[in-house]
């Protein structure tokens, strides 16, 4: 649905976006992950043909968002950093007139809103004025304003800032059940987030793409070969730590708070065997289980190891 | 034509549902009544003069209301716009950039023209309501006098003309800037230099430049209409302003989509 082929960005001297390609299939969630000044609304901003890029090829839809922009733009709903609205109208005619502008029929303008409000559980405000609403509101107005046509894509920049808790776990909810029938692009610069959410992962730092997987894939790919695991147990540290290191396979043992970080090179689940080892030597076994990378470490990595080759280069 | 409407409506609707209509509006019609009164008052007491001196003698001539009153009354009518225009146009652009809805109507299916007209004729429709209001004037002196209609006709007509290009050149202005205060000061400085310019030349003159300056003067376009005499030459003037500043603002806009 989406492709993105070379694409950069650049204003002035200042390169936003350099040289970025992904793609996102029909029905997907991607989330589109870095830093503040990463380039993510960039990416967006060209996505939704709000400006054209420097140099590459997008398409949206099948659509060339610089020649067909406005094929391009009857298919995407666009939900920028700030909610683009207008204060002093209520969220019912502002609504009326996003939908006038996106082209919805009239006769179907009223039925729209309705689904748009009821998505984003904002059908209680639908007479109040936009300007005396809570941010958070304002926020799924955004997003009900994005929504309202139906589009196949949305785009959407950040649509959890601003909102409290509970209505960050909503949001999240909403997007996932809107995934299927249509295909989205959200930006984030919270990991767990685009854990909870998508499907796959684009990791963007500094302008560029440094990583893309399935969130599950990046993971296991930065795991690599080797994995640790996590043992609790009760004992005498020094003599519990050289039990461990004698099961086979075992090539690194560190003792912190009470729990053993087991590095292993064996290409099996060693588990077992350090378990019947501890119990053996009648030491108590409380705890036993594979440390996977969650994303804020894979993040972490990706990001520090790009810095650390921008400042070789330099 | 349909997205057109929609725009056109959104913003009409937001100049009166802010206070900015009838700030504009009351603030007009006010000033404009004031001077309706000196013209009136001044008119009167010529007419008892002459009629003295038609006693005591000499030629009575009637005196021409249109000439006497009216023609001066329209002309301050577009000098009092000159302070209104800029708080018409001011937000047209400049809110949008600010609110960051320029974002919204650029993704939409709309192009820019759409937005650009639907704006620019819902700034004009304020401002024609604004010259409406005077128009009660109008109907006094028919009640009580006896004016001629066709040179108030062709006076109403020069200053929509009039501020049609001026608002053009205001919105123009308000797509340079989210800023509504530096778009209203800006605006405000050049229209009052596009009136101011006028007094440096003279038509008459055999001296180019002068006539040049004397053409760039918004006002002095609208004697002619305002006397009653139509004159393509002003026409051209106010609708070719008015273009220009459309095409600015077209550029202005596509402009942003560049710079982001």
């Amino acid at each position: 649905m989406i492709e993105v082929q070379n694409v950069s960005k650049s204003y002035g001297p200042v390169h936003a976006v350099r040289d970025i390609s992904f793609s996102v299939k029909r029905g997907e969630i991607l989330g589109f992950l870095g830093p503040n000044g990463a380039g993510k609304t960039t990416t967006m901003r060209i996505l939704s043909c709000f400006m054209p890029a420097t140099a590459g090829t997008a398409r949206v839809a099948g659509y060339d968002v610089f020649n067909e922009a406005m094929e391009v733009k009857k298919r995407i709903g666009y939900l920028p950093e700030n909610p683009p609205l207008y204060l002093e109208q209520t969220v019912d005619d502002f609504l009326r007139f996003v939908a006038g502008i996106k082209g919805v029929p009239s006769q179907d303008v009223k039925s729209k809103i309705d689904r748009a409000l009821t998505l984003t559980s904002t059908m209680d405000v639908r007479h109040r004025i936009i300007g005396k609403l809570s941010k958070g509101f304002r926020q799924r107005i955004g997003l009900a304003q994005a929504l309202i046509h139906e589009p196949e894509i949305l785009i959407l920049d950040e649509p959890t800032v601003g909102l409290d808790p509970a209505q960050i776990i909503e949001v999240r909810e909403l997007i996932k059940g809107l995934a299927g029938d249509h295909t989205i692009i959200l930006s984030t610069h919270i990991l767990p987030e685009v854990e909870q959410t998508c499907d796959r992962v684009v990791i963007i730092n500094k302008g560029q793409v440094v990583a893309e997987d399935t969130t599950t894939g990046l993971t296991r790919k930065l795991q690599g070969a080797a994995s640790t695991v996590k043992l609790e147990a009760e004992g005498e540290p020094e003599a519990v730590k050289a039990v461990l290191q004698s099961v086979e396979g075992v090539a690194n043992v560190t003792h912190t708070a009470g729990a053993y970080m087991i590095e292993s090179t064996a290409d099996h689940d060693i588990r077992s065997d350090l378990a019947k080892a501890i119990v053996k030597k009648d030491f108590k076994l409380f705890g036993l289980q594979r440390v996977g990378m969650n994303l804020e470490e894979i993040f972490l990595q990706l990001v520090k190891s790009e810095n650390g080759a921008g400042r070789n280069e330099a | 034509m349909k997205n057109t409407w929609t725009i056109f409506r959104r913003e009409l609707n937001a100049y009166f549902v802010s206070p900015m209509a009838y700030v504009v509006l009351v603030f007009f019609f006010a000033l404009a009544s004031v001077f309706f009164y000196l013209f009136l008052a001044s008119f009167l007491q010529n007419q008892q003069l002459i009629q003295m001196q038609a006693q005591q003698g000499g030629r009575f001539q009637p005196v021409n209301v249109n000439l006497m009153l009216i023609r001066g009354l329209l002309l301050n009518l577009s000098v009092i716009s000159l302070f209104m225009i800029p708080m018409i146009t001011m937000r047209s652009f400049s809110e949008d950039k600010h609110n960051g809805t320029m974002e919204l109507l650029l993704t939409s299916p709309l192009t820019n023209w759409q937005i650009i007209l639907g704006k620019y004729f819902a700034a004009l429709t304020l401002y024609a309501t604004m010259i409406g209001t005077t128009l009660l004037f109008m109907v006094l002196l028919f009640f009580y006098g006896d004016p001629e209609f066709l040179p108030i006709l062709s006076g109403y007509i020069g200053l929509l003309l009039f501020g049609a290009a001026l608002v053009g050149i205001g919105m123009f202005i308000s797509s340079l800037t989210e800023n509504q205060l530096v778009s209203a000061l800006v605006t405000f400085v050049v229209m009052l230099f596009l009136w101011l310019v006028g007094a440096l030349g003279s038509f008459n003159s055999t001296n180019w430049s002068q006539q040049l300056l004397q053409y760039l003067s918004t006002i002095e376009h609208l004697d002619d209409f305002v006397k009653g005499v139509f004159d393509t030459r002003h026409l051209v003037y106010y609708l070719s302003t008015a273009f220009l500043g459309l095409f600015l603002t077209y550029q202005s806009v596509e402009s942003t989509r560049w710079r982001g």
